[in-house]
């Protein structure tokens, strides 16, 4: 039962440093890291100490809720260091990675499998970390069976990686990884792709393709949910990022957990944005430098999309799920009379003196300014215009900031994610920190009513 | 930039002080902060609060400059010293005399109002140790706009005291309102002293202070100019054509006459996207139905010339639009976000009973022929009712979504 799906309200915000459709090898990086803050909600338990030889596909760390969920380390190599914060929390942990690198072989996986057998394998080889689940946006209980599985195959956040791109030639990958998850779901694969692109998900067998267009966030696997099948209360949907299929199948199809992963480097700071081939949890500084920015450079580094990334220093590393590495200039200076001279240079969905209306094909150079200071919420109708979602953005928001857990259960918290609102937080003319707002308030209602 | 790094390094030496809220207030008044993003999006619109807030003002300056060169030509013209002028770029009403008596009058009013609006909100700020919000910018704006023009200051200053720290910050301030600050102060002067806001004496500059001089024996002639509402209510003539009506060369409070000022003002808020055109378009249509209702009384013969009525509800329904301050409290009044329905949906329904009340409170109210001011302080009050039920029509269709798929 495929459907198009056509949005309106949204905002496409086109900033300048795409992607040019080239791959570059990465500098192999010396170092790694995992941070087990990119697996939000999963208390860590370390197997591998400091000192240990790991090989790539070997368990890390299990999680403590079910210690069949285990995480694995993206290279072979030595655990060099664990970091640790506040209540030796595990911040991050440091592999040096060896010259030859060696898989832990998980053996060629059956297909015909049945559901356990490949729930097993999943969990077992480090997979499971791409599976997540809604309500509260967090990695997928092994016991819960999903109405359906969510897939978005077409990126419509600024400077993303072009999926149709990446993904080209992985065909055999998506499919054996398609294929398991749909018996691991009573439902069907439901797969999004651009109405006018040549995605290599669109003709997956076990899937239910669909067509979306519009503006972002057209592409958010959260707007194909509140289309397609919205979830009840009581109900549960698994969504998995395309390019992480790509693991998943490689692993079924060879029995290797390859962390490769086509990355792209964009942004404005960025001298000649591209794509790269690397590995989760690279090193920032392999692949931002050449031909990138100027070594001390003002910039921010973002693993991830300018509207719901994270902040990362040169020596960190990329985060678990990112395809797109993000370079944008920083914006901590002040502007005289900033409030109320017309402006030319900035994306704004009013026409108050701002006038990125009069050139809607214009690429804007945006820097982290926050172009304001934080108020309580006044305007009303701002959001509405860029949140396809049918829920209403500003009373669920206010219902997580007072903590009513029926209000926002009535509201429609189990369908949201904190990236649904990562426009409604672009536009804000209160400078609300949105994805906080929300995604405290999810982790309030997992933690009250799980 | 002497200047910018002086004061940034001066914000950062008091850091911890407390009255650096004040100080902030001034400084990105000037210079828009360093602030930027952390974790969540790292890029943001342009638009922040104090550029929403200028927008409404620059729509409301060219009421001002209106009100203030009117001021002089009622004032003149009520003297019989200039004849009247022949529509909206007559020659007696755009002179430098009339613009002198309206500074005169007039800037007083916003320095009074400016001053001890913003006076009260940096206090607050910073005993509640919170930035200064900018609420009141378009508040201290609309307050001068509102009020007859020899309206004593010290009245007004107590007015907006009373207004903005009943009206606003004992909610919390800036966003936590449910009444508009402007409208609260007026109505405060309103019941407070109701001599000095209505009559046929106080919307025009001199009127009372003659009124005074006569009752101290001088041997002079009174002057009065009564509202268009005011003559209506008594059943009288109006003296007025409907395009001195729509251009506004007519007394009423200083900023609300010229309809075709508050007109472009409305445009330029719709186009800019700041003013709701929800809330606007349906307090007209509000008001052309409640108009229509009652010019439908008269026709039918149920009310009749002998009525106190009759008056207003013979007036033509579309005349409403353009008498009385209709048009400034639908498009600047009723559309404050914090105060009116948020929804967009509750928008139409909020702005069609602001324009229905007030026309029905204009007509039933002839002591007090102005119902708009009070039409919007109650639906200000209804507006959460409205969005409750609008919100749980969403809330409805989630419920009945479950039930369809457990059943």
């Amino acid at each position: 039962m495929s459907k198009d799906i056509k949005i309106k309200k949204g905002l496409d915000i086109k900033l300048i440093g795409e992607a040019e459709k080239t791959i570059e090898n990465a500098i192999i990086s010396n170092s790694y890291a995992i941070r087990p803050e990119d697996f939000h909600s999963i208390i860590p338990k370390l197997v591998a100490k400091e000192g240990t030889r790991v090989k790539a596909g070997e368990t890390l760390f299990y999680n403590k809720d079910n210690e069949n969920m285990k995480f694995v380390s993206p290279v072979s190599g030595e655990i060099t260091e664990v970091l640790r914060g506040p209540r030796r929390r595990i911040d991050a942990i440091k592999i040096t990675a060896d010259k030859e690198q060696t898989y832990l072989d998980h053996g060629v996986f059956d297909l015909n499998s049945d559901a356990e057998k490949i729930k097993a394998h999943l969990l077992a080889s480090g997979c499971w970390a791409f599976i997540k689940q809604r309500p509260y946006d967090v990695i997928a209980a092994a016991d819960v069976t999903p109405k359906a599985i969510f897939i978005s195959g077409y990126a419509s956040a600024p400077l993303a990686a072009d999926l149709d791109f990446t993904l080209a030639g992985k065909e055999a990958e998506l499919q054996a990884a398609v294929t398991a998850l749909s018996k691991l779901t009573t439902g069907s694969v439901h797969i999004s792709v651009g109405d006018k692109s040549n995605s290599p998900l669109a003709n997956l067998e076990h899937a239910t393709t669909h067509k979306v267009s519009g503006p972002h966030p057209s592409g958010n696997v959260g707007t194909l949910i509140n289309k397609v099948d919205p979830i009840n209360k009581g109900e549960t949907v698994w969504t998995v990022n395309a390019q992480d299929l790509v693991i998943i199948g490689e692993l079924l199809l060879t029995g290797k957990f390859n962390a490769e992963r086509i990355i792209a480097l964009a942004g404005s700071s960025v001298q000649k944005p591209r794509y790269f081939k690397t590995l989760l949890g690279a090193e920032i500084a392999t692949m931002v430098y050449d031909k990138g920015v100027e070594r001390d450079s003002n910039a921010r580094f973002i693993s991830g999309n300018v509207l719901s990334g994270k902040q990362v220093q040169a020596d960190e590393h990329l985060d678990y799920y990112s395809n797109v590495l993000t370079v944008i200039p920083e914006g901590d200076d002040y502007e005289f009379f900033g409030w109320n001279k017309p402006i030319f240079n900035k994306v704004s969905t009013s026409r108050a003196l701002t006038f990125s209306w009069l050139n809607p094909k214009k690429k804007f150079d945006l820097n982290t300014n926050t172009n304001g200071e934080h108020r309580a919420f006044v305007t009303t109708g701002t959001y509405e215009e860029v949140f396809p979602l049918d829920i209403y953005p500003m009373q669920i928001l206010k219902a997580c900031m007072y903590k009513d857990l029926d209000e926002m259960e009535a509201l429609g918290m189990y369908e949201v994610a904190p990236e649904d609102f990562a426009l409604t937080e672009f536009v804000c003319v209160s400078k609300q920190p949105h994805q906080k707002i929300i995604r405290e308030g999810l982790d309030l209602m997992l933690k009250e009513i799980g | 930039m002497g200047l910018k790094n002086n004061l940034h390094n001066f914000k950062e030496k008091n850091k911890d002080k407390k009255w650096l809220p004040g100080f902030n207030a001034l400084f990105t008044f000037l210079y828009m902060p360093n602030e930027t993003t952390h974790n969540g999006t790292h890029i943001k619109a342009a638009d922040d609060l104090k550029r929403t807030m200028n927008t409404v003002i620059m729509a409301l300056v060219p009421c001002l400059i209106f009100g203030m060169f009117n001021a002089g030509y009622q004032h003149y013209l009520a003297q019989g010293l200039i004849d009247s002028a022949d529509g909206f770029l007559g020659a007696s009403f755009w002179t430098l005399d009339n613009l002198t008596v309206g500074l005169w009058k007039v800037l007083p009013l916003v320095i009074v109002s400016y001053g001890v609006g913003l006076a009260v909100e940096f206090i607050f700020a910073i005993i509640k140790g919170h930035e200064v919000e900018e609420g009141y910018l378009v508040t201290g704006m609309l307050v001068p706009l509102i009020v007859p023009v020899d309206i004593p200051l010290w009245m007004l200053a107590v007015a907006v005291i009373f207004g903005v720290v009943i009206g606003k910050e004992v909610f919390g301030g800036t966003g936590m309102n449910i009444l508009n600050p402007a409208l609260t102060i007026r109505a405060f002067l309103f019941f407070a002293y109701p001599t000095w806001m209505s009559g046929d004496k106080v919307w025009i500059h001199g009127a009372v202070e003659r009124d005074q001089m006569i009752a101290a024996g001088q041997n002079i002639d009174a002057i009065s100019g009564e509202t268009i509402l005011g003559s209506l209510a008594q059943g009288k003539e109006v003296a007025y054509s409907i395009w001195d009506m729509f251009y506004g060369i007519i007394p009423g409070s200083v900023g609300e006459t010229s309809t075709l000022l508050i007109l472009l003002g409305a445009l330029f808020l719709i186009f800019a996207k700041i003013g709701s055109w929800r809330i606007m378009l349906s307090s007209v249509v509000g008001a052309l139905v409640m108009g229509l209702i009652f010019n439908g009384f008269v026709d039918a013969g149920v009310i009749t010339e002998g009525s106190k009525f009759y008056g207003l509800m013979s007036t033509e329904f579309w005349h409403h639009l353009l008498i009385g301050g209709f048009a400034f409290g639908t498009v600047f009044m009723a559309t404050d976000p914090v105060t009116a329905s948020q929804t967009n949906k509750g928008k139409w329904i909020y702005g069609f009973l602001v324009g229905f009340l007030s026309i029905m409170i204009r007509v039933f109210n002839p002591a007090y022929p102005e119902g708009v001011m009070l039409a919007i302080l109650l639906m200000n009050v209804f507006a959460p009712t409205i969005d409750h039920y609008v919100v749980q029509g969403n809330v409805k269709k989630r419920m009945k979504r479950l039930k369809a798929k457990t059943a």
